[in-house]
């Protein structure tokens, strides 16, 4: 299980996040909402050590996966994001790599080198992301060829390849039509199966649609965390119930 | 920030409101029919009917829009959820009230239920009016003394019931009238059930708690350690 305790981000002294501690259970989606600024990103991008390259940025108080301190002494960030994949609001394949090698690039990046099992992981990764019957026959094309929702789905697919515990997803589907965001929330139900979901969505039907417990920041501050159905249809604070039927944000 | 969709639950408010005036008004109307033998009295209770049934079509269609293109959550849910319930129990109040106009050349004089009936048509017009009082207003506690008072108009309801049963065994003569207060008092006794119902949604809109049928929401006693 991901969690964090009392964990504050600060940028040049300045705190985004201040003091938050969430648990992520296993094999759940989480959603996480709030308004823009409101330091939902920041958090999540803390959860796979993305700050470490941040010139001024400071994270404080602990993320632990499976009772492990990510930010110990001991580990190592590539591995860290082996364990904790992301996905981001716009589409990043590697656009000077074919389709296949954009799957195989975190494994790669491990040392692995056997061409059967990065076919196989290949080939697992993007069934697993729903993408394997659309690309089978152009594994060798240039990923830009993809639609934008393929685009993202191969994203995921080189987020899973490498067996991640936790998959964090920045907006994944803010970029894409309807079709291709329905695609997405289907695969979170099958991944679900398999690995826990962190989601950062600023579109409440879709945290309300896809997620198992959502929480809500504000002001860098976690102001409400619970289940989904009971957040949407009665949450306890007045800020939630603000923020989440439009009358603020 | 006031949103557009907030004067379009304000417009569902008020459509609200409007019908369940109506209704009240239709009440009034069934209850002095009732007493006086108007005849014109109960025309004007079937008349209402059918405005009240325009403005029940006209607030569906406004809930299945608002559901549909403003995905509402949380409150505005509750509340278009809960209209969505309100709507049909205020309709059935407009046609018990017609069901009683139609008895009123059959019942009047209604001598042989006695004060008890006006007693009951006041306590049933009470419960309508504070379970409209309690949505309009947001007033829990009042939506929960029309709950508590159910049990009140049952069991003068029962009474009555009694009553009439014995005039009928007393004076075979009666049967006709008395069969025909009975449909009343039954009717009565429904509209308290309806309004009971419309204090229930108004506390599911006012605190997300569902009161309904709360035997089944009764927790088992604990067994205790060790059990």
């Amino acid at each position: 299980m991901l969690a964090c305790h009392d964990l504050q981000i600060e940028f040049n002294r300045v705190p985004v996040v201040r003091g938050i501690s969430l648990d992520f259970p296993a094999r759940k989606i989480t959603a996480i909402i709030g308004p823009s600024g409101c330091g939902k990103s920041t958090l999540l991008r803390a959860f796979n050590r993305m700050h470490d390259l941040t010139p001024g940025a400071r994270v404080t108080g602990t993320v632990t996966l499976d009772g492990r301190d990510i930010y110990g002494k001991a580990e190592d960030a590539v591995l860290v994001r082996r364990r904790i994949g992301m996905v981001f609001q716009k589409p990043n394949p590697f656009p000077t790599m074919s389709i296949f090698d954009n799957v195989i690039a975190g494994l790669r990046l491990v040392g692995v080198r056997n061409r059967g099992t990065l076919r196989e992981a290949a080939e697992s990764a993007l069934m697993d992301a729903a993408l394997w019957d659309e690309v089978k026959d152009r594994l060798k094309s240039n990923p830009m060829s993809l639609s934008g929702g393929q685009q993202q789905r191969l994203c995921i697919a080189r987020a899973l390849a490498v067996d991640p515990k936790v998959l964090l997803m920045d907006e994944p589907c803010s970029a894409l039509d309807p079709i291709a965001t329905a695609k997405i929330e289907e695969l979170l139900f099958r991944l679900r199966e398999r690995l826990s979901v962190v989601i950062v969505t600023h579109n409440m039907q879709q945290a309300a649609r896809v997620s198992d417990y959502t929480a809500f920041l504000w002001m860098g501050q976690l102001i409400e965390t619970g289940l989904t159905e009971k957040m949407f249809t009665n949450p306890k604070e007045r800020t939630t119930e603000d923020y989440i039927t439009g009358r603020f944000g | 920030m006031v949103r557009h969709f907030d004067s379009e639950l304000q417009d569902l408010r008020d459509g609200l409101m409007a019908m369940a005036g109506q209704v009240e008004e239709m009440i009034e109307l069934s209850q002095a029919a009732l007493r006086e033998g108007s005849a014109a009295k109960a025309e004007q209770v079937k008349a209402l009917d059918r405005l009240v049934d325009e403005q029940e079509l006209k607030l569906d269609q406004a809930c299945i829009d608002l559901l549909a293109l403003q995905a509402p959550i949380a409150t505005d849910l509750r509340l278009i959820a809960s209209s969505l319930k309100i709507i049909p129990e205020i309709e059935r109040i407009g046609d018990h009230c017609c069901n009683i106009a139609r008895r009123v050349p059959f019942a009047h004089p209604p001598v042989l239920a006695g004060d008890a009936m006006e007693h009951l048509a006041g306590e049933t017009r009470g419960m309508v009016r504070q379970a409209v009082d309690a949505f309009v207003n947001g007033n829990a506690g009042l939506a929960r003394e029309v709950i508590a008072n159910d049990d009140r108009v049952d069991t003068l309801y029962v009474q009555i019931y009694k009553d009439l049963l014995r005039a009928m065994l007393a004076d075979p003569l009666c049967i006709e009238r008395a069969s025909n207060l009975i449909i009343i008092i039954k009717n009565w006794e429904r509209i308290a059930d309806q309004a009971t119902n419309i204090a229930e949604e108004v506390l599911f809109i006012l605190e997300g708690v569902n009161v309904k049928h709360s035997y089944l929401q009764e927790k088992p006693p604990d067994p205790g350690p060790g059990a």
